[in-house]
């Protein structure tokens, strides 16, 4: 491996874009937060603003990407909605990593019986599905984004905790460790240089897991009337409405599905790229069985 | 500089695995503890460093320049540890972080104890790495740890336990994981730091032809308790004990078949 002196991005960032998927995951994922950040100062036209004369425009000039039954523009419609996904991905992902890495370290660097007594925790909660856990939110407060953001946080937060802990407790018992207190680190210095480095790799791929689920999540639950009102634009909102032309206008449903899925693709890619450039020892065990994601449905 | 440890105990999980074992280390002493894999003389050494194992625990004394280190809260233990007492472990594969620069590494136990600037600590460690004569120390601190060979990588991590000159160094069989050629260049590389520094050695192996190169004075361990305290010399020529006897066999076997213990080549 040489050192490319004149390069001076870290080592990671130049190991992310290097690979084909994660450039492909840096710049889905670039391209969302832009796209919702534009659209809060423009879209090409109003989101909300209906022009029924000119409902289910096929693509085409001006409306980029068609229109909806009550002629409002798709492609305005998309670009606002993904407000809403990054709100969603960022705040469940943000719910999913306090609540991961506080049960983690709970369970991983305390003492034996608050160790076991959160490991069976964990394991009681990871039965509760993400799907569950939105429907107990909402039937208490009523549907909206926070249902979206605190149930896949949640569920994903267990996960996480449950997929970190022993990768926690595997580094806490290896001899760096122990060499890096020999050399005198304290406690919360070993933690931040030594411990949380280590078991980055495997969080990264859980918390992009979690994040590309909550876009699903929002998609899914909005659908089915717990996430976004329907006055909100949103890509899950928007799909369950022109779900309903399905078989009398196919097209359209097909820019929200995209959107959804080139996203959700996009995060995994990222974080799978993140992890592999995370760690540089990577290169010589490539191949090496990936860890397991759990299948969580949303 | 003196460490006196005296009737020190550890038990695991209420057995006892070291038993009553009593040294004295003066300042520059080169002191040998030897015995077979289980005889207790790593958890010696991790005690006398507060760095016991989670159930573990010491009793006895063990005295720093007359600071009792037993019961020591963990906050003081932590500034002697490094700046007055370094260790080096046996395997130096899983001693190095393996998501770090090396330089980093070394930098790292430098700043833990001299508060030095980024720039300052990253000119320490190249000097540090070149004190322990890594070959091309400005290329080779930029490399993680698997992309160094075993006798670097030993290089390395004795060049973190000194970053901060200790006065006393510990090494736990620090040349057991690497091959015979290496195993010299190490010894002659440790024993010439110590040398330098004017530290004291306390020297962890079950090798007596090792011992012999770099200590001065043995302690034999079995089961927890000391069985022999001669100079080296002595052990060698005289030795008192069956187990002694025992490893001097082996280590004149090492001597004479230095392909295997079991005979070898002959």
């Amino acid at each position: 491996m040489s050192a490319r002196r004149a390069d001076r991005r870290p080592g990671w960032c130049r190991r992310l874009w290097a690979t084909p998927t994660g450039r492909f995951g840096v710049i889905v994922v670039a391209l969302v937060l832009l796209t919702a950040a534009v659209s809060l100062v423009w879209t090409p036209f109003d989101p909300q603003r209906t022009d029924v004369p000119n409902r289910w425009a096929g693509p085409g000039w001006p409306n980029v990407l068609g229109t909806d039954a009550t002629g409002r523009d798709i492609a305005s419609l998309l670009m606002a909605g993904a407000r809403t996904t990054v709100v969603v991905a960022v705040g469940a992902g943000l719910v999913a990593t306090l609540l991961g890495l506080a049960l983690a370290a709970l369970g991983a660097l305390t003492t034996r019986f608050v160790r076991e007594a959160v490991a069976v925790l964990v394991d009681i909660l990871i039965a509760f599905p993400v799907l569950l856990i939105a429907m107990m939110i909402a039937a208490v407060w009523g549907g909206s984004l926070w249902v979206v953001i605190w149930s896949v946080g949640i569920g994903f937060g267990v996960n996480v905790a449950r997929v970190t802990r022993p990768e926690l407790r595997r580094v806490l018992h290896s001899d760096f460790v122990l060499a890096g207190r020999a050399s005198g680190l304290g406690t919360g210095r070993n933690l931040i240089v030594h411990l949380l480095p280590n078991v980055a790799p495997v969080f990264i791929v859980q918390l992009s897991w979690g994040m590309a689920v909550a876009v699903l999540a929002e998609a899914g639950l909005s659908y089915l009337g717990f996430g976004a009102p329907v006055t909100q634009p949103s890509w899950g909102v928007l799909l369950a409405q022109l779900q309903q032309y399905l078989t009398a206008h196919p097209l359209s449903v097909v820019w929200p599905g995209l959107a959804i899925a080139v996203t959700v693709l996009g995060l995994n890619l990222l974080g799978d790229g993140l992890r592999d450039a995370t760690d540089p020892t990577l290169s010589r065990r490539r191949g090496e069985a990936r860890v397991h994601v759990p299948e969580v449905v949303a | 500089m003196s460490l006196e440890v005296r009737e020190l105990t550890v038990e695991i999980d209420g057995r006892r695995v070291v038993d009553g074992v009593s040294f004295d280390v003066p300042a520059g002493a080169r002191l040998g503890l030897i015995g077979e894999s289980g005889s207790g003389k790593s958890l010696t050494a991790l005690a006398v460093l507060g760095l016991l194992p989670d159930g573990a625990r010491a009793g006895g004394s063990i005295r720093w320049n007359g600071r009792e280190l037993l019961g020591m809260p963990e906050r003081e233990l932590a500034r002697l540890r490094g700046s007055e007492l370094g260790i080096v472990f046996q395997e130096p594969q899983t001693a190095l972080n393996p998501i770090r620069t090396v330089g980093r590494q070394i930098a790292e136990a430098v700043r833990i104890h001299e508060r030095t600037g980024r720039a300052e600590a990253r000119r320490r460690a190249l000097e540090e790495a070149a004190r322990v004569q890594l070959p091309e120390p400005e290329r080779l601190v930029r490399r993680y740890p698997h992309q160094l060979s075993g006798g670097q990588r030993q290089r390395v991590a004795i060049a973190m336990a000194l970053a901060a000159r200790p006065r006393l160094l510990i090494a736990d069989e620090p040349t057991t994981a690497l091959d015979v050629t290496i195993q010299s260049e190490i010894l002659t590389l440790l024993s010439g730091l110590v040398e330098d520094a004017g530290m004291s050695l306390v020297f962890i192996t079950h090798d007596l032809a090792v011992l012999s190169q770099i200590a001065t004075h043995g302690i034999v361990l079995e089961h927890g308790r000391v069985v022999e305290d001669a100079p080296v010399a002595e052990l060698l020529t005289a030795p008192r004990s069956p187990v002694t006897q025992g490893l001097l066999r082996d280590a004149t076997a090492t001597l004479w078949h230095p392909e295997g213990r079991d005979g070898g080549l002959a």
